[in-house]
């Protein structure tokens, strides 16, 4: 009679138990620190006469002035502008890029593919730090085979890590690093249709291309919309590349992206009240962006299930 | 081998059985799609092969010789790497090892028990704390990590080793996994027949189900990390000594003095080099243990 209330106790327990260290982990390092960003963003410093003493520097209620400051600061503006301009080229090729390779390595007869398909994933085990210097070192006329190339040629050098081509630069590191995961994402549901799908097309006659297009791709959307998701939060919350870039080049400010600039405002300047604003205004931008395309996707597929 | 050798030499003989019925052509290699894959392949090992060259210049060959010519400078460029502020470089090594190392073994044990509570188990909140847990994932980590380092200063932790270290130890998305996982490869009725047998919900756990998990935890472990070992905000932020910097802060700080002193970049390189070399031959050997139809979700019972 014991034994089994025990043991019916341990049951109902034993989830709470084997959650504990999780949850222990979530206050202290997830809920406690947004917790505590929410408080600094609605707060600022008051000196008293020269700010000198103890008790002279007071934290007080600041309402949503931080957040005011930070919607109309113009270099947060230009940030997120540039981050855009960024994204939309990372965002597109990319997954382009992983998805045609992914097909590739899908089709009959073709050569090489472990060997190509380990290449391609390759950069994913290098760190974004250490593939943009990589890349950095690639781009530095004194260095760079494209730069010796072009010299041959007798065509124009453009300047890589100024102005437009900067974007390029930078989208170029991304694209790198991130393609092979993607593809290895995509090529993983490839591989997961079932061989009965294709039967028809090959009945019918279907060309390798037309199959690709009516039958895989449509297959494989799931996983698009999924690595389309995570690249897009990724690209939003771009940081180590540019920082990494900006000892070799004038053109990345300390305030290129968002979260360079939340960086810069809480440890450059000391305001740490500001920066908090910004991060929970990125934090928010962040989570209605991706509950809204997971809305959108769900709606979809319920139409889709619909019909 | 000698089968590939075989299905090499068949096509330019032109009698390979499978070829009596198709048009020969389209029945050898499927032309198109092995030469994309290769200038992928190439594109992809293009900055792998600089480096490996570049690390072998001597500080004037760098700037002067062709890029993909070899130079003549690696052993002293190692030498000068080793001998840079009394080997702070391998100490950084040291460091990522740890870091990624302990941060995965920490990491792996959590979510392996979040996972399972949450894929076994049907209790009050389980769908609220999962859902929770998710949204960690889509939090920005400058977000977390500023909080995190002033919290951290107020406890007087900031600059140590736990302070890389623990924020890193619970990660939503391995919970996802290992959740994924469990819900998978641990069936109920052994979970059920354990119970029977009259042993604790523990034992079951670390008995039972924890050996049916390997091959989804050793996946947990990996992403992870590759996750701690390529992380660069979050020491960024919380260190100053750099006796405990990880490999990556390490380099970026040599990086950003190389552009004073443009001799250090041959250290930047050389030591770049090396700090890939164990990733990616840790990739090469355990590839093949990766269960990467889990990163799409897609596992099947």
């Amino acid at each position: 009679m014991i034994s089994a209330r025990r043991k019916s106790y341990g049951v109902k327990g034993a989830p709470y138990a084997f959650l504990l260290p999780a949850t222990i982990l979530f206050a202290l390092f997830f809920a406690l620190p947004i917790g505590y960003a929410v408080w600094l963003s609605l707060h600022k410093v008051q000196v008293k006469g020269l700010g000198l003493g103890s008790g002279a520097r007071k934290e007080v209620w600041a309402g949503l002035e931080n957040y005011t400051d930070s919607l109309t600061d113009s270099e947060l503006l230009a940030g997120a502008l540039r981050v855009l301009g960024y994204g939309a080229i990372v965002v597109p090729v990319m997954l382009g890029l992983a998805l045609l390779f992914a097909l590739m390595l899908d089709t009959d007869r073709v050569r090489l593919a472990p060997v190509t398909r380990l290449a391609i994933f390759l950069p994913y085990a290098i760190p974004g730090v250490v593939a943009a210097m990589l890349w950095g070192f690639l781009y530095l006329p004194d260095v760079s085979p494209f730069y010796f190339v072009l010299d041959r040629l007798g065509l124009p050098q453009p300047d890589l890590l100024d102005g437009g081509p900067l974007y390029i630069a930078l989208s170029n590191i991304a694209v790198w690093g991130g393609t092979g995961f993607n593809m290895i994402v995509i090529y993983t549901a490839l591989q997961a249709i079932p061989a009965e799908v294709y039967e028809a097309a090959k009945l019918d006659g279907a060309t390798p291309l037309q199959t690709a297009l009516r039958i895989k791709i449509p297959m494989v959307v799931p996983s698009l919309v999924l690595t389309f998701f995570f690249s897009i939060i990724a690209t939003l919350q771009v940081f180590s590349e540019p920082t990494t870039l900006k000892p070799l080049t004038n053109s990345v400010s300390t305030t290129w992206s968002p979260l360079m600039k939340v960086y810069q405002d809480a440890f450059g300047k000391g305001d740490i009240h500001s920066a908090a604003a910004t991060a929970v205004i990125i934090a928010l931008v962040t989570l209605v962006l991706s509950f809204g395309f997971l809305r959108a996707a769900n709606s979809r597929n319920k139409q889709e299930a619909a019909q | 081998m000698s089968s590939l050798a075989v299905r090499k030499a068949a096509p330019a003989a032109g009698t390979t059985p499978g070829t009596a019925q198709g048009p020969p052509l389209r029945r050898r290699i499927a032309f198109v799609p092995t030469v994309t894959l290769l200038i992928g392949a190439l594109y992809c090992l293009l900055p792998v092969a600089w480096v490996v060259i570049a690390a072998t210049k001597s500080g004037s060959e760098l700037f002067s010789t062709f890029t993909f010519l070899p130079g003549t400078g690696f052993t002293e460029n190692v030498r000068d790497l080793n001998a840079y502020r009394d080997g702070v470089y391998w100490k950084w090594m040291g460091n990522s090892a740890l870091y990624a190392g302990l941060g995965a073994l920490l990491s792996t044990a959590v979510s392996a028990f979040s996972g399972y509570a949450l894929a076994i188990y049907r209790f009050r909140g389980r769908e609220a704390v999962f859902n929770i847990l998710l949204a960690g994932v889509l939090m920005p980590p400058v977000i977390l990590a500023i909080p995190q380092y002033l919290l951290m200063a107020k406890a007087d932790l900031t600059d140590s080793y736990a302070s890389v270290l623990l924020p890193l130890v619970l990660s939503p998305y391995g919970v996802y996994l290992a959740r994924i996982y469990s819900a998978a490869a641990v069936p109920t009725d052994v979970v059920e027949a354990g119970r029977m047998d009259g042993a604790s919900e523990l034992r079951i756990f670390t008995r039972i189900a924890l050996p049916m998990m390997v091959p989804g935890l050793v996946t947990v472990f990996l992403f992870q990390f590759v996750a701690v070992w390529n992380n660069f905000l979050l020491p960024y932020i919380m260190l100053s000594d750099d006796e405990k910097f990880p490999i990556t802060l390490g380099l970026f700080t040599l990086l950003e003095q190389g552009s004073n002193t443009p001799a250090l970049y041959t250290l930047v390189i050389t030591g770049a080099l090396l700090a890939v070399i164990p990733l990616v031959a840790l990739f090469l050997v355990i590839q093949r243990f990766w269960s990467l139809d889990l990163l799409s979700g897609a596992v099947k019972s």
